[in-house]
């Protein structure tokens, strides 16, 4: 049957690409032994957890197949000041590992790092082969936290990680930098937000010239979405009041999968930007100031002094109420992000199996069942990963209309 | 053996959201069986349910994970 034999064509095409391009960029090759630096390849063979964690994190430098593109950095330090640069000015090699380090940075793994050491000399300074050495150390607290090592000229230098917001919750905490660069993740939005404008601009232009036509080209994929969104989301849960919030609603939805998308299509860098807490906690954070702003009289009422109930439950409720006001937006935050990242480690993970199974390529006979079993579950995982792209953003959409709706019903 | 309590908090943390997904699944199936007209309304709120329920579920996971 030549439909069969076309399938199977595919599928063979489809694991040639996978070997020849994921392949040398995981630890494939052996050519690739040689240069490879720290972790992955460490005396006990492949580490999948740091391939995957390198794979999920946001990075400053866009890798596509064999090519580092570089992106600005903006780099502030309260000692040292604003720098500004690109970050191919670290020499990218392999695993986005700098062989340069610039006044004091350095980049590890695709993500910049401070040396905080003042002794170190500024300016351009190449750096030594595998200068990199990743240390597990415990904190006051307890918990464990990884620190990179660098040494350079018989000297070890402790690298700080960049800032993070989280407060130390997530690992991170305020240290001696902030990075305020463009990065992977950055682009990656950029490119969806210029990919949905021209989008929609041309489809809107299309209605308003001719709007009794047929609809043509790219609108005719847009416009069952759009009236679907518009019929299950808006109106159920807004009623006679959807159109204000209408323009809101659809660009949290199609924001979302146009990333989720993104990040699921093979071999142009799989940046993971929706399952990004940051960006997640700020589209939360959109959704809580639309609920508030637009709350009723009868929303606060319910919030803070529930009607109907006995005068001595109303405390507790109003407590539970409160509390809730904030974690409505935190779950949105985490279930967005939980989701997505959990669909491309499984991806990563599923992928990495060809690399346990070869012993990181120490072992050839283990390639042939490792590279069907981790074609196959990766292909089936991503056929997944579709579906759960589609279902998270509209999640995300109907819980906003959800909660919006709750805040402008009037009195009943 | 380090974060082997975390691992089975969050497994707990996910058995119980696996009940009630399949709760909210199995009702929702019946609903459409018996009024097959109501499947649009059913399936927008099947969604929103199990998201609610997801939404506790990794509540449980991220603080079994992160506040160890």
């Amino acid at each position: 049957m030549p439909m069969s034999r076309q399938l199977t064509l595919k599928i063979s095409l489809f694991l040639l690409v996978l070997a020849g391009i994921l392949g040398p960029q995981m630890g494939f090759t052996q050519d690739h032994h040689i240069d490879s630096d720290e972790k992955d390849l460490t005396e006990e063979g492949y580490d999948p957890t740091n391939t995957t964690l390198h794979h999920i994190s946001d990075q400053n430098v866009y890798s596509l197949g064999f090519a580092q593109i570089p992106l600005p950095m903006i780099l502030y330090a309260p000692e040292d000041g604003l720098k500004m640069f690109s970050s191919g000015k670290f020499g990218i090699g392999h695993h986005g590992n700098g062989h340069y380090a610039v006044d004091r940075y350095v980049l590890v793994e695709g993500v910049v790092r401070r040396i905080t050491d003042k002794s170190f000399p500024g300016g351009k300074v190449a750096l030594e082969d595998h200068p990199y050495t990743f240390q597990t150390e415990s904190k006051e607290d307890g918990a464990d936290a990884e620190v990179v090592y660098l040494s350079h000229n018989g000297n070890t230098y402790r690298l700080d990680n960049k800032s993070t917001l989280d407060g130390g919750v997530l690992g991170g905490g305020l240290t001696s930098f902030y990075d305020f660069s463009i990065t992977k993740n950055i682009v990656t939005m950029v490119v969806a937000m210029l990919l949905l404008l021209w989008v929609f601009l041309k489809s809107a232009r299309r209605y308003k010239d001719n709007p009794l036509q047929a609809p043509k080209g790219i609108q005719s994929f847009l416009e069952p979405i759009f009236i679907f969104i518009r019929d299950e989301v808006a109106k159920p849960f807004l009623g006679a009041a959807y159109l204000k919030y209408l323009p809101f609603l659809m660009t949290l939805f199609f924001l979302i999968l146009t990333l989720n998308f993104i990040g699921q299509i093979p071999f142009i860098g799989n940046p993971n930007v929706t399952g990004n807490l940051t960006f997640t906690l700020a589209l939360a954070f959109v959704t809580f100031i639309v609920v508030n702003i637009n709350g009723t009289k009868a929303y606060w009422q319910h919030t803070f002094w529930m009607p109907g109930v006995p005068t001595f439950v109303k405390p507790i409720m109003s407590v539970v109420e409160f509390i809730g006001l904030f974690l409505k937006p935190i779950v949105l935050t985490l279930r967005l992000a939980a989701n997505i990242t959990a669909g491309h480690i499984m991806i990563v993970i599923f992928v990495s199996l060809l690399f346990i199974f070869n012993n990181a390529g120490q072992n050839m006979a283990g390639s042939a069942p490792g590279l069907l079993l981790s074609s196959v579950l990766a292909m089936f995982m991503m056929a997944l990963e579709i579906i759960v792209s589609l279902v998270q953003a509209f999640v995300f959409t109907i819980l906003s209309a959800s909660y919006i709706g709750a805040a402008i019903e009037e009195a009943h | 053996m380090t974060g082997s309590i975390a691992a089975i908090g969050a497994g707990i943390a996910v058995i119980g959201a696996s009940f009630g997904i399949g709760w909210i699944g199995s009702k929702a199936m019946e609903s459409i069986a018996r009024q097959p007209e109501a499947v649009n309304d059913i399936r927008s709120n099947m969604i929103l349910m199990a998201a609610l329920v997801e939404g506790v579920a990794l509540i449980a996971i991220v603080l079994s994970i992160f506040l160890t």
